[in-house]
């Protein structure tokens, strides 16, 4: 772990809570959760920290130098941003992370075209935010066509050129997955979007810093980023909206008229010095740090291979970003296994459902069986993980998945040569 | 979510995993749940010829929950006439592990594995008066 | 840089030192608050202490705060999030408000800037006549002037007509205690950076029975009302800062006597000063100036390259020099002409001696020039 020590000093009746939460903590947990969070790069922090203390002023406060200084912060930020997605710095709206940036997006879009073109395509293996944000559309009358995916969780692109009409505005195709990591054919779906004259949307908070991206060359037309999936701060995020052709927004938050007037609100000098530092880092180490994860990425799979039978990656094995091993340990219930390694933080599922019992909606589209869509596990590698840790959770996860196999009727089943589908089973 | 110990601890040292001949005629099985909902339960009980319940042993494939609930009842039932153990409730397992709302549905399917271990051996020694034909 | 004299607190304050180390501290927590691990759970625990906290400051329910990226989105998640309604608002809102609806109907306010309760008595009797369901948006202090309004009048008068009622609490936050239950208001928007927390995040608190829209939808944080990854960091500055903020009620009675003085020692030397909202109840850090002839921008400036930071008005506007809307709207003719003066919990009365000596030289400065050009 390279993470600086950054314990510091508490006033005295404040301590309760922290220091609770800082001795749960304590026991170190090896974490392997890199798609629902990061920790905050410890030169994000230094970066962001003089902006928590003196340099406080509201940058929109244009007569007075408190004022230009965060202002000042803030336009460096815009065109760190910029820089690591080729776009030009006034490109940039700040929002308050992904979730806005995809809501903003789709129904920025669709509300200023609408009249003409209220078409609307989609995946069905899109985060939650951009499905909600579609259906919300669909409830005030806008059309919307959800593409499915094929069984590697990419989409058809002749099924694409197909669903584009004369009445579609905007094509919306997330870069990578959150949950099973594939890469979209970006580039190839810019081109039909800008040979059909349709704006094209990515949502690339899980693509940022993992792969490279370029809006110019990829005929992107909107995309989103996150702040903390790229060992920035949480609570910010950006959209790239293009200026040139010029695509047009209607604002979602209003009153202000920051942004652009496409996003209005105080904006959050701090966060934002975070997030540009994040992308900074990023446009130095991003390849070196990719070729380590992804080799770390490759050994940890093979060792399962070599360890377990009857484990299934899902998800595209070669277009696949470096940290995400999505994988259905069979016979084994994910969440039960989750319990059995708790010194080790996966998710077996998205972190935003997880609470929840459903399977995975993003498994069940890619056509995986539910039995196998209960058993998968989502281990997320990432900037400070070491192969140490790894060989640690290797190991935790191998013997749970055999104990657990061994309490398991399905398990027994199998081995009995029985195939769980010929069982009638009470669906309850 | 925070568990109980009770829970966590028949999670992590499981009473009575393992299987019996299920062909044996002493032997009662109970197969419940499915996998495309995430959790099936097999819970099985050797009944002496005086209706007791001498021996049970599960095998679960679900959440922590499901696991414990199937082994605390493994536990309860044994030593018990099978009518006894055919009047457990679901919500006496949910209070015992003190089951969080979400996972209700572990102690339910804790009940209809052991009502369906007890008909599996009521049907086998041809006492007709199954009260759960299912 | 440092030795400049900061008087912009309506526009943000500076983070307080509680609010930065909560920070700090959770900067050393990774998880995602939805994660199930320990990790996560050690990121929900921080977001649901600060949620108990904001509940206990604004007299609401912790199981119904909103956390938001501010004031801005709490005010339009307010104003937009009940479907079906007609939307009342005073004619001095800030602009998160008016621009949250476009087809709002506007309140008018007196010389003051306070909200005739008549005349909105007579708009919710012809909506109720109407059988329209009606929101009334009123702010409980202005940004601009400080004049607070007759909140829980208007929530009686409301409920009176079965109108629900939001209040734009931003500028009150820390600086008048605030009780929802005693305010009878349905939902209300607060704002962390006004009160030494971060900027980037707010909350909107809602009554038992408020059924909202979300505006940000998808991964169903805040309880399916507004979808994103909780700002932790922001979220544990805010809790912080507003437990400092409570604590520090008391020196709200410094601050008065400083602005009083302030403004004492200003009108004894410019007969002509203008304070707007003087003849009604202020919240005690503001104090609205208009020195007639001299525009606020200048001023402004003057007083920036003096050492002083001040605003010519609402810092929203995004340098787009516009008239405001809140001095227009309470009949003030030299709407042009007006500076913000706020005061926060680290003004000092040296603060304050500086600020009159700049200014006296800025006026002084400004009689010369005019005294050689009609010369």
């Amino acid at each position: 772990m390279q993470r600086a020590k950054r314990r510091v000093t508490l006033p005295d009746k404040r301590v309760s809570e922290e220091v609770l939460i800082m001795n749960e903590l304590k026991a170190k947990p090896i974490y392997l959760d890199y798609q629902a969070t990061t920790p905050t790069d410890p030169r994000v922090v230094d970066a962001m920290l003089p902006y928590f203390t003196e340099k406080f002023g509201n940058p929109h406060s244009r007569n007075h130098s408190f004022g230009w200084e965060a202002e000042d912060a803030v336009d460096v930020a815009r065109g760190q941003i910029a820089n690591i997605i080729g776009a030009s710095a006034k490109e940039i709206i700040f929002t308050s992370g992904a979730t806005e940036s995809n809501n903003l997006a789709l129904k920025g879009v669709m509300k200023f075209y609408g009249k003409k073109k209220p078409h609307l395509i989609t995946v069905v293996t899109e985060h939650k935010c951009v499905l909600d944000s579609a259906r919300h559309l669909e409830q005030e009358g806008y059309k919307v066509t959800y593409l499915g995916v094929k069984e590697n969780g990419l989409i058809d692109l002749e099924e694409l050129k197909a669903a584009i009409t004369d009445e579609t505005a905007l094509v919306s195709v997330m870069g990578v997955n959150n949950e099973i990591g594939v890469i979209q054919p970006l580039k190839e779906i810019g081109e039909i979007c800008r040979e059909r004259k349709v704006f094209f949307h990515t949502d690339c908070a899980q693509a940022v810093g993992k792969i490279d991206l370029d809006v110019d060359d990829m005929k992107i037309d909107l995309m989103s980023i996150s702040g903390h999936k790229i060992y920035g701060p949480k609570g910010i995020g950006a959209l790239y909206v293009r200026r040139r052709p010029r695509v047009r927004v209607i604002a979602q938050i209003t009153g202000g008229g920051q942004e652009r007037g496409m996003r209005s609100g105080t904006l959050p000098t701090p966060l934002i010095v975070g997030l540009g530092k994040a992308c900074d880092i990023l446009s130095n180490e991003m390849a070196e740090e990719n070729k380590r994860i992804t080799e770390l990425r490759d050994y940890t799979l093979q060792k399962f291979r070599d360890r377990l039978a009857d484990i299934y990656l899902n998800g595209d094995e070669e277009a696949r970003v470096s940290g995400n091993l999505n994988v259905s340990f069979a016979y084994v219930e994910g969440e039960s296994l989750q319990m059995d390694i708790k010194n080790i933080a996966v998710s077996s599922g998205s972190a935003c459902t997880s609470a929840s019992l459903e399977p995975s909606y993003v498994l069940r589209a890619l056509g995986v069986d539910e039995e196998l869509a209960h058993t998968s596990l989502r281990i997320g590698i990432g900037r400070y993980t070491t192969k140490e840790e790894l060989d640690e959770a290797i190991e935790s996860i191998s013997v749970a998945v055999e104990r657990l196999r061994e309490m398991s009727p399905l398990w027994e089943m199998a081995q009995e040569g029985i195939d769980i589908k010929s069982i009638e089973w009470a669906e309850h | 979510m925070a568990y109980s110990e009770k829970l966590i601890d028949h999670y992590e040292n499981p009473r009575n995993v393992g299987s019996m001949d299920k062909n044996e005629t002493s032997v009662g099985t109970g197969l419940v749940g499915a996998p495309a909902c995430g959790d099936v339960m097999k819970l099985q009980i050797k009944v002496t010829a005086d209706g007791i319940i001498e021996d049970a042993k599960f095998k679960t494939f679900g959440c922590g929950s499901a696991i414990a609930s199937s082994s605390l009842i493994t536990e309860w039932v044994k030593g018990k006439s099978i009518d006894e153990a055919g009047a457990i409730k679901n919500s006496e397992i949910a209070a015992e592990l003190a089951l969080p709302p979400v996972k209700i549905h572990c102690s339910i399917l804790a009940e209809d594995a052991i009502k369906a271990a007890i008909s599996d051996y009521k049907t086998k020694n041809g006492q007709g008066d199954v009260e759960a034909a299912e | 840089m440092t030795e400049q004299v900061y008087l912009d607190y309506n526009a943000s304050a500076p983070l307080c030192k509680e609010a930065q180390q909560a920070m700090i501290a959770a900067m050393d927590v990774t998880g995602n608050p939805s994660s199930v691990h320990a990790s996560g759970r050690a990121a929900r625990k921080i977001v649901d202490h600060a949620r108990r906290t904001i509940a206990e400051m604004l007299g609401g329910d912790a199981e119904r705060i909103i956390f938001t990226s501010g004031g801005t989105e709490a005010n339009n998640l307010a104003l937009n999030g009940l479907e079906g309604f007609t939307v009342f608002t005073s004619a001095v809102e800030h602009p998160s408000v008016i621009e949250a609806r476009s087809d709002a109907k506007r309140i008018p306010v007196d010389g003051n800037g306070v909200i005739d309760l008549a005349a909105l008595e007579t708009m919710l009797k012809d909506a109720s006549q109407n059988g329209e369901k009606v929101l009334v948006s009123v702010m409980l202090a202005n940004n601009e002037t400080g004049v607070i309004q007759p909140v829980a009048k208007v929530a009686l008068l409301a409920r009176e007509y079965g109108a629900k009622v939001h209040c734009d609490a931003v500028q009150a936050l820390g600086r008048i205690p605030l009780d929802m239950g005693r305010l009878l208001v349905d939902m209300m928007s607060v704002s962390a950076h006004k009160i030494g927390g971060p900027k980037g995040v707010g909350a909107l608190a809602i009554a038992p029975g408020v059924m909202l829209v979300p505006q940000i939808c998808g991964g169903g944080q805040e309880k399916y009302r507004r979808g994103g990854t909780e700002n932790v960091l922001g979220i544990a500055g805010f809790a912080a800062s507003a437990e400092r903020a409570e604590a520090s009620m008391a020196k709200m009675t410094d601050i008065a006597a400083m602005r009083d003085r302030l403004e004492t020692e200003l009108a004894s030397e410019a007969p002509e000063l203008v304070v707007a909202g003087k003849g009604t109840e202020r919240l005690v850090n503001t104090s609205c100036l208009i020195l007639p002839g001299m525009p606020g921008e200048t001023q402004v400036m003057a007083m920036d390259l003096g050492g002083v930071a001040i605003s010519s008005g609402s810092a929203c506007s995004s340098g787009k020099v516009r008239e405001s809307h809140v001095l227009r709207e309470m009949g003030i003719s030299d709407t042009g002409s007006a500076i913000r003066v706020s005061l926060g919990l680290e003004t000092t009365h040296e603060d304050i001696d500086t600020f009159v000596r700049v200014w006296s030289r800025m006026r002084g400065n400004a009689a010369r020039k005019k005294a050689r050009h009609a010369a």
